[in-house]
């Protein structure tokens, strides 16, 4: 029960784009079309919900001072986050290609990306401070990311039919894909009343 | 810096130190090619902090110090980079400055250490760093890709200090709060500011919550955009 409340509270109530700005850059990039932006949402799924306990484990077992080495080694966290993040990234992809060449096709473009995606590193980092166990910080990984799918198949949706609205030209692209997104923000507060012990 | 570019062999007279053209490589970040409003790098995480002033000072100087150091190391060893790698090489340098920024700040000021909390760690993965790095330091010299990365930081923190600014004043009533430099400028004295006699005008003032929530600073880039755009209408988007 604790883990799903992590869940629905990682994805809804703090958000990781909506809430903390965190993957914007790829966010408003990729949310030109639903297609698209459902790729992206899914690769995000996928790497944050493997790249969080590889992290808690580095964080635990290595880097403290109860883990394997004795030291407090915490100033090495930023470093071997990074590499992490990029390695299982690049793993993922080589995975993707051998196994299932038809997902890898559609996903293909944006997994390189998510390197850089500040949601990934957000979450792990959000993870250490929040001082999850480990099943706890899988499900607050696949919880941010579903949360970050919600948020880019909304925005995408939204800006495919803003295509055919009379935008004032200086707003057009991003300001007002800016606006929608502090609207969607809003919205997604209204979900702060949600009592998770109902599920 | 001076030797670097003298010894470029090609150039047949020595270069100034801060040309012209160096001059346009600090200013055309703050206005032309602004990262935020116009580049759209670098929205990711910064802009969290931006409830009150004084975090979000130290974020942009920590974001300069970033960028400006980033670009200026990998001007330096881009030449001997292998291409593949580059990505690596580049994460390995910001992630070492941004440790560097991250353990100055725990020493020096650890209040605020504590509030920017996991955004100091994110500028790892800020996009203007990389950005800058993969268009311009890996082509230029060191001296001019240094004043690149300041004056993109700078651009950067600009616009994150406008959004502080504006969400403080008008959520808390107050600026720099937190700071030695705070005060209460509009409204009844807030959280932040314990002396509760600190000279306040317009007392009628009632917070606006709405300002403090993530969702306005949303729309207060989303109308610094609509107003950078108008008055500067080259940079409107066709599409």
């Amino acid at each position: 029960m604790e883990l799903v409340n992590i869940f629905i509270k990682s994805a809804f109530i703090e958000n990781l784009v909506l809430t903390y700005f965190l993957g914007m850059c790829s966010y408003l990039a990729v949310s030109k079309t639903v297609k698209t932006a459902f790729g992206l949402g899914l690769a995000v799924i996928f790497v944050l919900g493997i790249t969080m306990p590889i992290n808690w484990l580095i964080t635990n077992l290595l880097l403290s001072e109860t883990g394997l080495l004795g030291m407090d080694l915490t100033f090495l966290r930023l470093i071997l986050f990074i590499a992490v993040i990029a390695s299982m990234v690049q793993l993922v992809e080589m995975v993707i290609e051998k196994f299932s060449p038809a997902l890898y096709n559609s996903l293909g473009i944006f997994l390189p990306l998510i390197t850089v995606n500040c949601a990934i590193l957000g979450g792990s980092l959000f993870m250490v401070s929040k001082e999850y166990n480990l099943s706890e910080s899988v499900a607050f990984g696949l919880g941010g990311g579903f949360g970050w799918f919600l948020a880019i198949i909304a925005i995408a949706a939204i800006r495919e039919k803003l295509k055919y609205s009379n935008v004032p030209a200086p707003l057009r692209g991003l300001g007002i894909a800016f606006i929608i997104t502090g609207l969607m923000g809003l919205a997604f507060l209204s979900l702060l009343g949600i009592d998770p012990a109902a599920f | 810096m001076a030797e670097t570019i003298a010894k470029k062999p090609e150039a047949k007279e020595r270069e100034p130190l801060f040309g012209p053209k160096e001059k346009k490589l600090l200013t055309d970040p703050l206005n032309d090619n602004n990262p935020i409003t116009v580049q759209v790098l670098g929205i990711c995480s910064a802009l969290a902090v931006t409830t009150l002033v004084y975090p979000s000072v130290i974020m942009s100087i920590a974001v300069v110090f970033v960028t400006a150091f980033s670009s200026l190391f990998t001007s330096l060893l881009r030449k001997s980079i292998p291409k593949q790698v580059r990505m690596i090489v580049q994460l390995v340098i910001i992630a070492t400055l941004v440790t560097i920024v991250e353990q100055v700040l725990k020493a020096l000021n650890f209040e605020v250490y504590k509030q920017l909390s996991v955004f100091i760690g994110l500028i790892i993965t800020n996009c203007i760093v990389m950005g800058r790095l993969e268009a311009f330091s890996m082509a230029n010299r060191p001296w001019r890709s240094f004043l690149d990365g300041i004056g993109n930081g700078l651009g950067y923190g600009a616009i994150l200090i406008i959004v502080a600014v504006l969400r403080e004043l008008f959520g808390k009533g107050s600026l720099f709060a937190g700071s030695p430099l705070a005060i209460q400028i509009i409204g009844p004295s807030s959280d932040y500011i314990l002396d509760t006699s600190a000279i306040s005008w317009l007392g009628w003032y009632q917070n606006n919550n709405l300002m403090v929530l993530s969702g306005a600073a949303m729309f207060i880039i989303g109308v610094l955009i609509w107003v950078h755009r108008t008055w500067n209408p080259k940079l409107v988007d066709v599409s």
